[in-house]
């Protein structure tokens, strides 16, 4: 290795020392439950959602319909207080396969995640949400597609209330 | 051009025990709003630079610095969090200014603690995991050796502490935003449960939830925008060694290095002479009275007995959390800095209401990041 060192002197740890506790370390748990405060805007999102209509919110200085709903426009800075129901269909912005899941597993069939540009939003204006009904391989950026949502009564204010998007031929 | 650094606009949302009808972001969305108006400013066209004060434990949130532009109007713009208390985002957004690039800075700092439903768990992690945490004891067993061996060698009382509570919660009923105020007996605190004794449940400051936002300006911006600029004469900040096992548990070294610093900065040579008010952290009781030790105001021993004679009650020479403190205010987590800096400012403007102060020129803020920290911050005011 050079000319002093030919032979490093010992014996390398082995993953198996490491396993069976051979190697001294420290485990535990953080105690770290939150539940946050939805707020008026995401609270009327998520009130929408559970009714089956996507809310977004307007800013009249802007001109500029943003989903999910805000109280703040970003961009100017003033109140948002006018909520607009959406269609719930609108073209993939992006989307992504994924083949390792949320507790890190390798999977075969992949997930599809993907922004939806929601019709009656403004451009670049979506909801992160995951596609199905579709072949991993078929989808599209600019490919049209539709909400489909859980039954009204499995439904609990959550994004979740809808399961995901699948293609959809209609024109808005 | 002088190199002078003013705060020229205050915002605050609270200070509530729970605040159910507001996101994180509405709350800070408030105080911003207040806060520009206050300053005369437009976010999105006026200020150049944006600091918050945030810890991701607290927010439930790894990575919160992403989740912090949009409510204060920083879109697109420099901004960056650090987790520190809010006197290290002051500090922090003076330094901004300082360095010539910035003219106009604002900085944010919030607490939602009602959203954090394990607080204690979280501030366990602040434990060091290997030779402390296994130990499994709640952390403010760490306020209770500190106060124990604090009353041990000053020979302060049990007694002056609950006066500090009698005090501080008596100031925050003159304080609106303050949900704590109440009048209280030092025998209604000492008959509290025991948290960790010495240390008493009705010692230590509930945590509030609420939103408090700064604008900071250059001497020239302050001049042209502000009448009442609050002027910083000085910043300070220090931590000692983390170790539980070799800290000096009596005295708070890093608020005595962090006083200095800002004191150097400040040309102050006698704190009690020059400064009129102050304006501590009592997330617990003695902690106040350790603290104006450690600023200097008062020789170790002291500041408990001048409690009980009433130097540092409201009408004293010498007010102490007029505002009500942590006591009164809450615990804002890392927002507390902020808020003790927060009323130097409204005194200092002259529009503290009920609980303005008379004849004042220069007040102190002192913040403590809580158990188990040894960390401390100081920032030196005048109008």
């Amino acid at each position: 290795m050079s000319d002093k060192i030919s032979t490093y002197p010992g014996t390398s740890l082995s993953e198996k020392e490491i396993r069976d506790g051979k190697v001294l370390s420290i485990q535990d748990q953080m105690p770290g439950k939150f539940s946050w405060d939805t707020g008026i805007a995401i609270g009327k999102y998520l009130a929408g959602l559970k009714d089956g209509v996507i809310f977004g919110s307007y800013c009249a200085t802007c001109r500029r319909t943003v989903v999910p709903p805000r109280t703040i426009c970003e961009w100017c800075f003033q109140p948002m207080d006018r909520y607009i129901p959406l269609e719930d269909t609108g073209i993939v912005n992006t989307f992504s396969l994924c083949y390792v899941t949320w507790d890190v597993r390798r999977i075969k069939e992949p997930e599809t995640p993907a922004v939806i540009e929601i019709d009656g939003a403004s451009s670049l204006h979506g909801i992160m949400h995951k596609l199905g009904e579709v072949e991993p391989q078929e989808i599209k950026i600019g490919m049209r597609v539709k909400a489909v949502w859980k039954s009204a009564e499995m439904r609990q204010g959550a994004i979740t209330d809808i399961l995901y998007f699948k293609p959809h031929e209609g024109s808005h | 051009m002088s190199d002078r650094v003013a705060i020229i606009g205050i915002g605050w949302s609270g200070f509530r025990p729970v605040t159910p009808e507001y996101s994180y972001k509405e709350l800070m969305y408030e105080a911003a709003r207040r806060a520009y108006s206050d300053a005369g400013v437009d976010p999105r066209r006026d200020i150049e630079s944006f600091v918050t004060v945030a810890e991701d434990f607290h927010e439930g949130t790894s990575i919160f610095d992403e989740y912090t532009p949009d409510q204060l109007g920083a879109v697109l713009k420099p901004m960056h969090t650090i987790t520190g208390d809010g006197l290290h985002g002051l500090a922090t957004a003076y330094m901004l200014i300082k360095t010539g690039q910035f003219s106009l800075v604002a900085v944010e700092g919030h607490s939602k603690a009602s959203n954090l439903l394990t607080p204690d768990g979280v501030t366990a992690y602040a434990q060091d995991p290997v030779l402390n945490r296994p130990l499994r004891m709640n952390t403010h067993f760490v306020g209770g050796m500190e106060m124990n061996r604090y009353l041990y060698e000053s020979g302060s009382t049990q007694e002056q502490c609950a006066q500090v509570v009698v005090k501080n919660r008596s100031n925050a009923l003159e304080n609106p935003s303050a949900p704590f105020g109440a009048d209280l007996s030092v025998e209604d605190i000492l008959s509290g449960p025991p948290l960790s004794w010495p240390l008493g449940v009705r010692e230590t400051a509930e945590h509030a939830d609420g939103a408090i936002v700064m604008v900071l300006a250059s001497e020239e911006k302050a001049k042209v925008l502000s009448e009442t600029p609050v002027w910083i004469l000085g910043a300070g900040w220090s931590n000692d060694s983390p170790g539980l096992e070799n800290r000096d548990w009596s005295s708070a070294n890093y608020t005595k290095n962090a006083a200095k610093m800002a004191y150097r900065q400040a040309g102050i040579y006698h704190p009690y002479q020059t400064i009129d008010f102050a304006e501590v952290s009592d997330i617990y009781a003695y902690k106040e009275l350790q603290s104006l030790e450690e600023l200097g105001f008062f020789q170790f021993g002291e500041a408990g007995l001048v409690t009980e004679e009433g130097l540092t009650h409201k009408d004293g020479d010498f007010p102490v959390n007029v505002s009500g403190g942590c006591l009164g205010m809450g615990n804002l987590l890392d927002a507390n800095g902020l808020a003790r800096a927060l009323e130097i400012v409204l005194q200092l403007r002259g529009t503290a209401g009920p609980r303005q102060l008379e004849g004042i020129n220069v007040g102190l803020a002192h913040s403590w990041r809580g158990v188990p920290t040894a960390s401390g911050a100081v920032m030196i005011m005048s109008n």
